[in-house]
C-alpha cells in the first residue's frame, strides 16, 4: 500500500472514528484503525464490536493496498505534524512495518494485517430514511440524560426510537429512561421510517452520532434492522449494534389524568433550584416544591448544613400541594425546555409529574418524585 | 512495708487484704488486688470456650472429655474445650488435624440456635449492669460501667466479679473478664488470665505489661501488618513505644500514630452500644464441592430468603447485593452489583445475586457460596418501584403476605418450587 494525502485531511477523519477506539483493549486489533487505499481514497475504519465508524478521503493512491495501525499512536503523530503538509503512508513488504512520512518526520510503525480486522458490516438493513442533521440532533439532545447507565436494566442503557401514530401522522419518537426520569421526542417521520422496528440505540452510539453532527443543515441517512442501525453522514459512516431488549411500554408511565396545572418562567425558576439546592451535600438531595395559589416556595432541607428557602410567584391556581423532587433531575430538564416557561402537570406528592414547554409540545418529560 | 491494695475475693465478694494468700472469709485463694481497682471502669466479658463450654453444660458426661465443636463431613474447628487445647487443638484448624492431635476428643456439630439463646442470656445479665454494651460477637462484649457504682452498691471491679460468678450459677458457663482504663487493654487483660480468669491493667503498668508484647497483640495489626513491622525491625510493642511519633507517622501514615497510641495504651474509643449492621449476609459451606448450576441456585435462593428475612427484623435495606463463591481450591470469589434503588425482598436478593452466579457458574465446583446486601439503608427507601419497575409494589405485597403465613404457620409453611431439591431417584 502506497498513498498520500493532506495532513489535515486525514485528521479530520482520524478524529471522527479514534474515538471509537477504547484507550484499554484486550483484543490487540481493537486498538487499530484499519486504512485501506483504493480508488482514489483512503477508507479509515475503527470499531469496538459494538460500533463502528467508517470514513472514506480523498488520497492520492500510488498503490492499492491495506493495514492496520493503532489508533491513538497515529492520530497523535497526526495531531502533531504541521499543519499544511502531506502524509505518505507506505507498507514495507511482509515486515509489517509502516513507513509514514511527512515532510522531515519519519516514523516507521509496526502495523497488523487487515485480514486481522473484525467486519461488522450489517448485511441486511430493511429499513432507509433520512432527516436534517438538526431534527437528529434534536431528538438526541432531548433525551441523552435521561439514558440510565445502571447494567442491571442493560434495555434502558439507550434511545428507544419507533415510530407511532398520532392523530393520524406518523411520527418518529425518541424516548430514554433511567427510571427515576423519563424523555420523549418526537417529529414528522420521515419517508421510509414508518413499520421501522423499535430499536434501542446505545449510549455510545448515541454519543458518536451527535458528535458527528457538524453541519446541521446537512440530511442524515439512517438505516435499520431489528440487530443494527447506521447513519450515514456524507462520507462518514456509523453503524452500530442494537441493545438487544425490550423497552419497556413506557407509554403507561406518562400520566395523562394529571390536573394541577403550575406554569413557571424558566430562567428564574431554574436559578432558584439550583440557589436553594447549595445547601444540600449529598448528590440526589430532594428539594420540596410547596404550592399554593400563585406561589411556589422552594426549600431544601440538610440536617447537616442549613436549610435554604426562596418564594417564586407562579400561575398556579389549584389546590395546595407539596412534592419534592431531585434538583439535579428538575435542572436538567429545564435545561431542555426550548419555550421561557416550563408547564408542570402534578397529580400527588407520590405518583410521576410531567413536565413540557406547553400541551402538545414535542419534547415531553416525566419526572417521579422524591420523599421529603 | 508496702501499702495495702484495695483486694476482693472473687468467690464471697468480700473485701480482702492484698497479702493474704487465701480469703479469710472463704477459704477461697482466688483473690483479686490491683491499685486501680476501684477506679477502673472499661470492661471485657469474654466467655470462656463458649460452644464447648454449653455442650459440656448440657451434657455433664462430656466434663472430663475433650470437645471440639466443629463442622459436619469437613470443615474446621470453631471451638474447643480447654481439655482439647492442651493437646494442641486450636480453632480454625482443620478438623483432620485435631484429631490427629486428639483422638479422644468428643466432636460436636455446632447448634447455633442453642449457642445463640445462651448468648442472648449473657448479654441480657450485661445489660442489667450497664446500658453500655458493646457486643463484638455471640460470645464477648465490651462495657462501660463508669457512673453506675451508686446504681450498683458496688465498684465496677465488684460488679464484674459478681456478674462473673452470677453467670457461673445461673447460665452454667464461665466468662473471663479484663478490667481497665481503655477497650485495647481490657481486651487484652481478658485475655491474660483465661479461663475463669479476672485481670486488671491499670494505667500505672498499662506501658510495662505492653512493652514485652508482640506487635500483633495490637488491634487491627494482622498478619500482613505484623510481617511488615517485623521487617521495619518493630517486632514488640516496647520497639513501638521507643519509636518516634513522627517516623511512625512517616511510615505508615495515620495507621502510624494510631500505632503510636495503642503502644502506649492511648485508646479513646468509647464503648458503642447496638452498632449499626453495615451489612447482611449468609453463606453455606457444601458437604461436597459442587458445580451443577441449579443446586448452587438453589443455595442461593435460600440464602436469600434468609438475607432477606434479616433484612425485614431490622427494617433495613440494602442497594448492593454480593455474591461470594468459594472454589474447591479455596480461592474467593466475590462480585458485586449495585441495584436500581434499595431492597429488601428476597426475590430481588435473589434476582440480582443469581445474574451474577450465571456468570461464574460454569463448570468449576465451589465448595461455599454466599450473598450479602450492603449499602443499607431504611427500609422505608426500599422497593417503591419507579417509571419502568412497575412490580415492586406486587412484589412487596407477595412477600409481606408469605412472611405473615411463615409467622404464623413456621418456614416451612410457604415455600417456592425452587426450594425444593429434585426428585429423589426411585430405588
Amino acid at each position: 500500500m502506497k498513498v498520500t494525502l493532506e495532513r489535515g485531511a486525514l485528521l479530520k477523519s482520524l478524529s471522527h472514528v479514534h474515538r471509537v477506539v477504547e484507550r484499554r483493549n484486550t483484543i490487540p486489533i481493537l486498538s487499530n484503525v484499519l486504512l485501506q487505499a483504493k480508488d482514489g481514497a483512503l477508507l479509515l475504519r475503527a470499531t469496538d464490536l459494538d460500533l463502528e465508524i467508517t470514513e472514506s478521503v480523498a488520497a492520492d493512491v500510488g498503490q492499492a493496498g491495506a493495514t492496520t495501525l493503532p489508533a491513538h499512536t497515529l492520530y497523535d503523530i497526526v495531531r502533531k505534524l504541521p499543519e499544511g503538509g502531506q502524509v505518505s503512508l507506505e507498507t514495507a513488504g511482509d515486515s509489517g512495518q509502516l513507513l509514514l512520512r511527512s515532510g522531515r518526520s519519519r516514523f516507521n510503525l509496526q502495523s497488523l494485517p487487515e485480514s486481522d480486522f473484525p467486519d461488522l458490516t450489517a448485511a441486511d438493513l430493511t429499513h432507509r430514511f433520512s432527516l436534517p442533521a438538526a431534527d437528529l440532533k434534536k431528538l438526541i439532545d432531548k433525551t441523552q440524560f435521561a439514558i440510565s447507565t445502571e447494567e442491571t436494566r442493560y434495555y434502558l442503557n439507550g434511545i428507544f426510537m419507533h415510530t407511532t401514530e398520532v392523530d393520524g401522522h406518523m411520527m418518529l419518537r425518541a424516548v430514554a429512561t433511567d427510571g427515576h426520569r423519563l424523555a420523549r421526542v418526537e417529529l414528522p417521520a420521515p419517508a421510509g421510517a414508518a413499520g421501522m422496528p423499535g430499536v434501542i440505540v446505545p449510549r455510545k452510539a448515541v454519543a458518536e452520532v451527535q458528535k458527528l453532527i457538524e453541519d446541521l443543515s446537512a440530511e442524515v441517512v439512517v438505516e435499520m434492522s431489528t440487530t443494527k442501525a447506521r447513519f450515514t453522514f456524507g462520507p462518514v459512516v456509523l453503524t452500530s449494534k442494537l441493545i438487544d431488549g425490550t423497552f419497556p411500554d413506557y407509554t403507561r408511565v406518562i400520566p395523562v389524568g394529571n390536573d394541577k396545572r403550575l406554569t413557571v418562567d424558566c430562567a428564574p425558576f431554574a436559578a432558584a433550584v439550583d440557589r436553594v439546592s447549595t445547601i444540600s451535600s449529598e448528590r440526589g438531595r430532594a428539594v420540596k416544591l410547596a404550592l399554593s395559589e400563585g406561589k411556589l416556595t422552594l426549600s431544601v432541607t440538610n440536617p447537616d448544613s442549613g436549610s435554604a428557602t426562596e418564594e417564586l410567584e407562579v400561575d398556579y391556581d389549584a389546590a395546595p400541594i407539596d412534592i419534592g423532587f431531585n434538583a439535579r433531575y428538575l435542572l436538567d430538564i429545564t435545561s431542555q425546555l426550548d419555550s421561557d416557561t416550563a408547564l408542570f402537570k402534578l397529580a400527588d406528592p407520590g405518583s410521576p409529574t410531567v413536565i413540557q414547554d406547553r400541551d402538545g409540545a414535542a419534547a415531553l418529560y416525566v419526572l417521579m418524585p422524591m420523599r421529603v | 512495708m508496702t501499702p495495702a491494695l484495695p483486694a476482693l475475693c472473687r468467690d464471697c465478694l468480700t473485701p480482702a487484704a492484698s497479702g493474704q494468700r487465701r480469703c479469710k472469709a472463704c477459704g477461697s485463694p482466688r483473690l483479686l488486688a490491683h491499685a486501680e481497682m476501684n477506679e477502673l471502669q472499661l470492661a471485657h466479658i469474654d466467655c470462656d470456650a463458649f460452644y464447648a463450654a454449653v455442650e459440656k453444660r448440657d451434657d455433664p458426661s462430656l466434663r472430663d472429655k475433650a470437645v471440639i465443636i466443629g463442622g459436619g463431613k469437613r470443615g474446621v474447628v470453631s471451638t474447643c474445650c480447654y481439655i482439647a487445647r492442651i493437646n494442641g487443638v486450636r480453632s480454625a484448624m482443620p478438623m483432620f488435624k485435631a484429631l490427629d492431635l486428639c483422638p479422644d476428643a468428643v466432636v460436636i456439630l455446632p447448634d447455633m440456635a442453642k449457642y445463640g439463646a445462651v448468648g442472648r442470656q449473657v448479654r441480657a445479665m450485661m445489660h442489667d449492669l450497664t446500658p453500655l454494651v458493646e457486643p463484638l460477637s455471640i460470645d464477648e462484649a465490651f462495657l462501660d460501667l463508669s457512673g453506675t457504682e451508686r446504681l450498683h452498691g458496688a465498684s465496677p471491679a465488684v460488679t464484674l466479679a459478681r456478674f462473673a460468678k452470677c453467670v457461673e450459677t445461673e447460665v452454667g458457663i464461665s466468662v473471663s473478664v479484663g478490667l481497665s482504663y481503655c477497650k485495647f487493654l481490657a481486651k487484652m487483660a481478658s485475655d491474660l488470665d483465661k479461663p475463669r480468669g479476672f485481670a486488671v491493667i491499670g494505667r500505672a503498668e498499662a506501658m510495662a505489661v505492653l512493652e514485652p508484647k508482640s506487635v500483633g497483640a495490637i488491634w487491627g495489626v494482622g498478619k500482613v501488618a505484623e510481617e511488615r513491622l517485623r521487617q521495619d525491625g518493630y517486632v514488640t510493642i516496647g520497639d513501638l513505644q521507643r519509636a518516634d511519633q513522627t517516623d511512625l507517622f512517616r511510615r505508615y501514615g495515620a495507621e502510624g500514630g494510631r500505632l503510636w497510641r495503642l503502644a502506649r495504651g492511648l485508646d479513646d474509643r468509647t464503648v458503642e452500644p447496638e452498632r449499626e449492621a453495615k451489612s447482611a449476609s449468609a453463606e453455606t459451606t457444601f458437604d461436597a464441592d459442587i458445580s451443577d448450576p441449579e443446586t448452587l441456585t438453589r443455595s442461593l435462593f435460600l440464602l436469600s430468603e434468609k438475607v432477606s428475612a434479616r433484612l425485614k427484623k431490622g427494617e433495613i435495606a440494602g442497594r448492593t447485593v454480593a455474591l461470594k463463591l468459594k472454589t474447591h481450591d479455596f480461592r474467593l470469589r466475590t462480585r458485586a452489583r449495585a441495584l436500581p434503588q434499595p431492597t429488601q425482598l428476597a426475590v430481588r436478593i435473589f434476582e440480582a445475586a443469581r445474574e451474577l452466579l450465571n456468570k461464574e457458574a460454569k463448570g468449576e465446583r465451589f465448595r461455599l457460596i454466599g450473598v450479602g446486601v450492603s449499602d443499607l439503608c431504611e427500609a422505608a427507601d426500599a422497593d417503591h418501584g419507579d417509571l419502568v419497575d412497575t412490580r415492586a409494589a406486587r412484589d412487596k405485597a407477595t412477600e409481606a403476605a408469605v412472611d405473615s403465613l411463615r409467622a404464623k404457620f413456621g418456614g416451612a409453611a410457604v415455600m417456592k418450587g425452587i426450594a425444593f431439591g429434585p426428585p429423589r431417584k426411585p430405588r
